[in-house]
């Protein structure tokens, strides 16, 4: 069984989303040119889900890759809300003041999010009312509270992280009178995802993480070769400040139950996460949930099954740890993916493919006679092929694309191997998940102009 | 790489000219101090002082000290020849398609070729010859269209075949051609030393030329030139020369009051290899090969080839400081297609050893012709810039029109074309003219088809109506900026798009414009002609009427209503333009003149008029929209409009009113059409623009009204031989040689501007007399169209070109109109023409190498003209524009 290149660029393609930040008076003034994205499912249906959209009540953009575990109910959950929470905690107080009157007199409300989405990107219709009812408890806390100060962004995508996981559990717990709804809630809650949130704006970016997918900056040096800094720490067994937290939060006693087998109680791989209540509620909780709930959630032995030496929850948190860099002129682009990426890829050849992808397009190393001895059969050659090879590059239009092309198809030389990029792509859907994950792409392109004017 | 280059090129006689001319600048200053850089100083004034010593520059500074002027200053900023000129590849290419642009190249390759003699400056002059390759068949159309023009200027050129290509030149791979043009005497030159030669000409004539020396700008006072700022202290002087080359638009900006010089610089490459194994002959043919879009020519054994992209790199947008020419990079990939392209044509060239390539920028301009003359705004500012890469082809000709120009007040032939004052303020901004220059460099080698237009610079200006006439099919040309209808496509009608519309034969239009017409004749057709020039003149006494009287050849003291036709003639009686004019009052003029006259016209006047502040002149050419109602029920849609009679008792030809149009007051009705056929044209103010058209639109439904074109106007024109200035008339032709005698006043009882040459010409007969042609045996489906410039023959021998060219739906033949001139058999002089001269032949007209029979005529059908109201006027009022 064998793909063409044009079934392989189809399958490769099927998901890629570009976005250019748009230019006003022939200037682009903000400090990012634009992002490409793209996902390619192992699971079926895939488990990763994606994020993008620009604050329009604040400056700065929101980027964000989730990992679904156990379902991708809990993910896409997240992908829909983490936003609008995040947005709403940076949000002035005269604006939420705004907001709320809008909503009491049923007037049009301010718009705060504008999303980029692909088309197969979804948002649940029917969730939404339920879920707008939670986000408006919020803001009216947040508009009690009035703490009067600034907000801080770091504070911001805490809170944000927190409360959404809370509002996660505490629909759960309540129910819903709609059956459909009720069900959705629970699987939201016993599912779990990870997430890995950039905010962008001006020189200032925030990267909030929970779990292990992963933000890495891709540096120009000064020789114009490329490296790498990460952004977030991965939340799992590698970590060892992140065993070392995990331990520090329950007794002595279970020190040796809680990481087994490089899992969270010999089960979870990332050590911080949405949802998964498994690891969050009393068992008493759990017990009493499932026993109300409908029936689909009781013939679950998932749900149902307790984990091992479960003595002192919550075990799980999904506080994410923020990094905040300053963005500098070689600082070109940033790369957040799931961990299907990382674990085919070291973050040192994703600096160096992503950045020769994007600078190559726009200009290959000239070509300079000087002295050597050329004829013009042999530069007509040379230019042929260095055309041939601009347009092959231009096979991908999407950064994301190109990555994840070589992610899946490279050989041991590092370059992309058609044989085995076609039957990467072409294995069987129950196969899939043996030989790769779910990937998801976004590479965040910037503004050097920008960023050097600051 | 450069300064190698400069040694390749210009050899040791650089040095020798160089020192020549150096020794005798110093020797009149008496003193000898060589090697400082600036050995002598700059004198306190001159008489002319020309900035640049490029071809250009130094070509002018030859001319004029040829013509008798001495006291002359020629500042160059680096060294002579060091700029363009040095780079540039030395081709002497007579195969031009305009016909000034020709004889500039054709005098250029007389010059060079004995330049070398008198100045004793190896100019490297080689007369290889040229050859023009044609992969497609309209290719070679066009290349028998150069060749008849080429023919009839005595300019040896033939049509030749694929394998005599090979016999010419053994290299090229003629496998993809249909044929060929041979131009035996084109030649090749070191242009730098080209430059260097006529440099020192000019230098033993007693031009000073000062190198080093940088101008920064050209002070004016009173609207005239007084001197030069230089970096080296002021030159006071009554002529400034701007021959800066691509630098000439901000040298223009430079100034306080700005001159503008539209024109932009574009990279330009070609490759330079070592000698072949069998070096190539220096007398081998250049190759042009424009359907390839590259030159090939022999250069020391081995070849020099280059060619004009289709996506050029313009330059120096933001300024000379961007970077120097000097640190241009060489572009490979850029260069890539072009190398693809040379090996096409010459495959045995593969082993062929590179040595460079350079990177030359050239400066192009807004309508693909080079600029000169003298500026509208500041007197004795002179240009000549902007060659469009064929700078060593027209430097010769160019510089010796310029200098003709400034010594006799004009040049020996018709320059209109290439005038600075065809240009204005609005083609001078710096993004249209990167984005026009962008399409200009291709259209180089582009196949140039009748009546193709600029695709880029446009909707710059546009009437009030632009979009109403656009949603309902409007197909658009343009005209000094501003956007004119072609025709109107009717809904559903399905055109070609352009690639395909682009023909030598009958266009897809050709039906369009036929119901258009058919409408003007029977119904009633509204054309907007808003774009034309509209100027003012009022005085608070009699000055008005006095000054025009004195400009004017009509006799403009008419009764208030009335409108006139009269030309605006040189002291030789030449029309340097042509207008209609309304007397509004006692007092007041109102002048209607053709689009592009908007510069020129108003110069010619304001240097004219006296300087008397109750004398005012204004342009209102963009406060007015005009329609042009045509056909014979025009009279009843403006009568049903206004309430007004407006048949012929009342309001009769030639005359104009201000009245009511729908709830619209103030407009301006005249009885003119610019067709022959009867209606009238609407000065509209531009708030009213919209509500009259609509009225007139409504109203006119019953009577079938429709819109109509520029297209229909010029086949309506041309049928009833009318004349439009421009492309019939120029600063040559006077009123007795075109028939317009009866426009002319002579016993106005004052003297007007030449008057004297009309008075000579009417004793002693004309030279040349303008005729209709009507095409005999000419297939309108099957054979290619004339456009205009054909060669008209007159038993069997050359009697002039035609000037413009239309087919005549009524006729249902082709019409031409042209000037026919009477050479003496044996000597070529030119004698007097007369009405039997003309009437007694046979005539020819050659379209492309093939000869039609054509009927000539002197006076046009009066059967055409449907109507005739005053008798005295309208018959013959054989005026039109376009």
């Amino acid at each position: 069984f064998y793909l063409t290149p044009p079934q392989v660029n189809s399958i490769l393609k099927a998901n890629e989303y570009s976005f250019k930040v748009p230019e006003f008076d022939g200037k682009n003034v903000s400090s990012v040119l634009g992002f490409d994205s793209n996902q390619l499912p192992a699971n079926a249906p895939i488990e990763d889900r994606r994020s993008a959209a620009t604050c329009l009540q604040t400056r700065g953009m929101l980027l964000g890759v989730f990992d679904g575990h156990a379902g991708c109910a809990c993910a896409q959950a997240v992908s829909e809300r983490l936003f609008y929470y995040i947005a709403v905690s940076l949000l002035p107080h005269e604006t939420l003041l705004e907001i709320e009157n809008a909503v009491e007199s049923g007037r049009a409300l301010l718009p705060i999010l504008q999303w980029h989405k692909h088309p197969n990107d979804y948002f649940s219709k029917e969730a939404s009312k339920l879920y707008f009812n939670s986000l408006r408890t919020y803001w009216q806390e947040l508009i009690d509270l009035n703490s009067g100060e600034t907000t801080d962004v770091r504070e911001a995508l805490i809170n944000a992280f927190k409360r959404l996981d809370n509002d996660i559990s505490l629909e759960a717990q309540v129910g819903d009178p709609n059956s459909f709804l009720n069900y959705l809630v629970l699987r939201v809650a016993f599912s779990g995802a990870t997430a890995c949130v950039a905010h962008v704006d001006g020189v200032d970016l925030h990267i909030a993480n929970t779990g292990d997918s992963r933000a890495m900056l891709g540096v120009q040096e000064e020789d114009g070769s490329w490296s790498a800094v990460n952004l977030s720490y991965d939340h799992n067994a590698q970590n060892e400040h992140e065993v070392e937290r995990v331990k520090m939060e329950h007794p002595k006693s279970e020190e040796k139950s809680l990481v087994k087998q490089d899992r969270l109680l010999g089960l979870l791989m990332p050590f911080r996460a949405f949802g998964d209540v498994k690891f969050k509620w009393s068992i008493e909780l759990q017990k009493r949930v499932i026993e109300t709930g409908p029936d689909q959630l009781n013939d679950n032995e998932y749900t149902k099954f307790i984990p091992p030496n479960y003595h002192t929850p919550p075990y799980l948190t999904a506080e994410p740890e923020v990094i905040h860099h300053k963005l500098r002129p070689q600082d070109k682009f940033l790369v957040l993916a799931t961990d299907g990426l990382w674990e085919t890829m070291h973050r040192q050849d994703v600096a160096r493919i992503v950045g020769e992808y994007l600078t190559g397009v726009h200009h290959q190393q000239p070509i300079a006679v000087g002295g050597y001895k050329v004829t013009l059969g042999q530069m007509h050659g040379l230019l042929t092929e260095r055309r041939a090879r601009i347009s092959s590059v231009f096979e991908d239009q999407n950064a994301a694309t190109h990555l994840i092309r070589h992610a899946v198809g490279n050989n041991e030389f590092g370059t992309v191997d058609h044989e085995r990029l076609s039957k990467m792509l072409s294995l069987p859907e129950e196969l899939a998940r043996m030989y790769r994950d779910d990937i998801t792409i976004i590479v965040v392109q910037f503004n050097s102009h920008v960023i050097g004017a600051y | 790489a450069a300064g190698m280059f400069l040694r390749l090129l210009s050899d040791m006689q650089w040095r020798a000219a160089h020192l020549k001319w150096r020794r005798m600048t110093s020797s009149q200053r008496s003193t000898s101090t060589t090697a400082e850089p600036h050995p002598v100083s700059l004198p306190a004034q001159a008489q002319v002082v020309i900035c640049g010593g490029g071809i250009m520059g130094t070509s002018v500074a030859y001319h004029l000290s040829k013509m008798g002027w001495k006291d002359i200053v020629l500042l160059e900023q680096g060294r002579l020849a060091a700029g363009t000129t040095r780079f540039c590849a030395g081709i002497v290419s007579t195969a031009r398609p305009v016909s000034i642009e020709l004889k500039m190249a054709h005098y250029s390759n007389k010059l060079y070729q004995q330049l070398e003699q008198e100045t004793g400056v190896q100019t490297g002059y080689m007369k290889t010859g040229s050859i023009s390759l044609a992969q497609t068949q309209d290719r070679l159309i066009s290349l028998k269209r150069i060749a008849s023009s080429l023919n009839v200027m005595g300019i040896p050129c033939e049509i030749i075949s694929p394998k005599k290509v090979v016999q010419l030149h053994p290299l090229i791979n003629i496998h993809d051609l249909v044929g060929a043009m041979y131009v035996p005497e084109d030649a090749l030159v070191s242009s730098a030393n080209v430059s260097l030669a006529l440099a020192t000409a000019a230098s033993r004539n007693g031009v000073q030329i000062h190198e080093r020396t940088s101008v920064s700008h050209v002070t004016v006072q009173k609207g005239r030139v007084t001197g030069v700022e230089t970096d080296r202290g002021r030159i006071q002087c009554e002529y400034f020369v701007n021959c800066a080359g691509q630098w000439a638009y901000e040298l223009g900006h430079s100034g306080e009051e700005p001159v503008h010089i539209p024109l932009h610089a574009c990279e330009h490459f070609y490759i330079l290899t070592h000698p072949l194994t069998e070096p190539l002959s220096s007398s081998l043919p250049t190759v042009v090969d424009p359907d390839g879009r590259i030159y090939i020519r022999n250069w020391q054994g081995g070849i020099l080839s280059g060619g004009f992209e289709k996506n050029p790199k313009p330059l120096f947008t933001e300024g000379r400081n961007q970077l120097e020419i000097q640190n241009l990079q060489e572009d490979w990939d850029h260069f890539g297609p072009l190398l693809s392209a040379l090996l096409r044509r010459m495959p045995g060239l593969e082993a062929l050893q590179i040595m460079q390539l350079v990177n030359c920028p050239e400066s192009f301009t807004p309508d693909m012709r080079c600029i000169m003359g003298e500026s509208p705004t500041a007197r004795g500012y002179f240009v000549l810039a902007g060659m469009n890469s064929a700078g060593i082809s027209y430097g010769g000709g160019a510089g010796k029109y310029l200098a003709e120009w400034m010594v006799n007040g004009y040049p020996s032939e018709n320059v209109w074309s290439l005038d600075l004052k065809r240009f204005g303020t609005l083609q001078s901004s710096r993004t249209f003219l990167r984005h026009r220059v962008m399409e200009v460099m291709p259209l180089m080698c582009d196949l140039k088809v009748p009546r193709w237009d600029f695709q880029t610079g446009r909707q710059l200006r546009t009437s009030p109506l632009y979009d109403r006439l656009d949603a309902q099919g409007a197909r658009w040309m343009e005209k000094h900026g501003f956007e004119r209808v072609k025709y109107f496509v009717p809904p559903g009608n399905d055109l070609l798009d352009l690639d395909h519309s682009k023909t030598f034969y009958k266009p897809d239009w050709f039906d369009i414009v036929g119901s258009e017409v058919k409408c003007c004749k029977e119904a009633v057709c509204v054309i907007d002609m808003s774009s034309f020039t509209k100027f003012e003149i009022s005085s608070t006494g009699d000055q008005a009427l006095e000054s025009l009287q004195y400009l004017f050849s009509n006799d403009l003291d008419v009764p208030v209503g009335h409108v006139v036709h009269t030309g605006m003639l040189n002291e030789k009686g030449g029309y340097e333009n042509d207008c209609s004019i309304a007397r509004l009052s006692k007092r007041s003029f109102f002048m209607i003149s053709p689009t592009d006259q908007q510069v020129h016209c108003w110069a010619w006047l304001k240097n004219r008029l006296p300087d008397d502040s109750n004398l005012v002149m204004e342009d209102v050419t963009w406060k007015y929209t005009a329609l042009n109602l045509i056909g014979p029920r025009a009279v009843d849609v403006l009568s049903e409009l206004s309430y007004a009679p407006m048949t012929a008792e009342h309001f009769p030809s030639l005359f104009c009113k201000e009245m009511s149009v729908g709830y619209a007051n103030g407009i301006r009705v005249m009885s003119i059409t610019h067709t022959g056929e009867p209606g009238f044209v609407l000065y509209i103010p531009i708030e009213y623009a919209l509500h009259v058209y609509n009225e007139v639109m409504n109203m006119g439904q019953k009577y079938g009204i429709r819109n109509a074109g520029y297209y229909a106007l010029r086949s309506l024109r041309i049928e009833k031989f009318f004349a439009f200035w421009g492309q019939d008339l120029d600063a040559f032709t006077t009123p007795m040689e075109c028939g317009r005698e009866f426009q002319v006043k002579l016993e106005k009882g004052m003297q007007f501007v030449g008057q004297e040459a009309l008075l000579e010409q009417k004793q002693n007969g004309v030279y040349k007399r303008f005729t209709m042609f009507i095409l005999e045996d000419h297939d309108t489906d099957m054979d290619l169209w004339p456009w205009w410039g054909e060669p008209i023959f007159r038993n069997g021998r050359y009697v002039g070109k035609t000037t413009s060219s239309a087919y005549s739906y009524t006729l249902e033949r082709h019409v031409c109109l042209g000037f026919v001139h009477h050479f003496d058999e044996k000597t070529g002089e030119e004698l007097v023409v007369t009405t039997d001269f003309i009437n007694q032949g046979e005539y020819e007209i050659d379209i492309a190498g093939q000869r039609f029979q054509a009927k000539a005529k002197l006076y046009p059908f009066s059967s055409l003209f449907t109507q005739r109201r005053r008798k005295d006027e309208v018959e013959l009022s054989g005026y039109q524009r376009e």
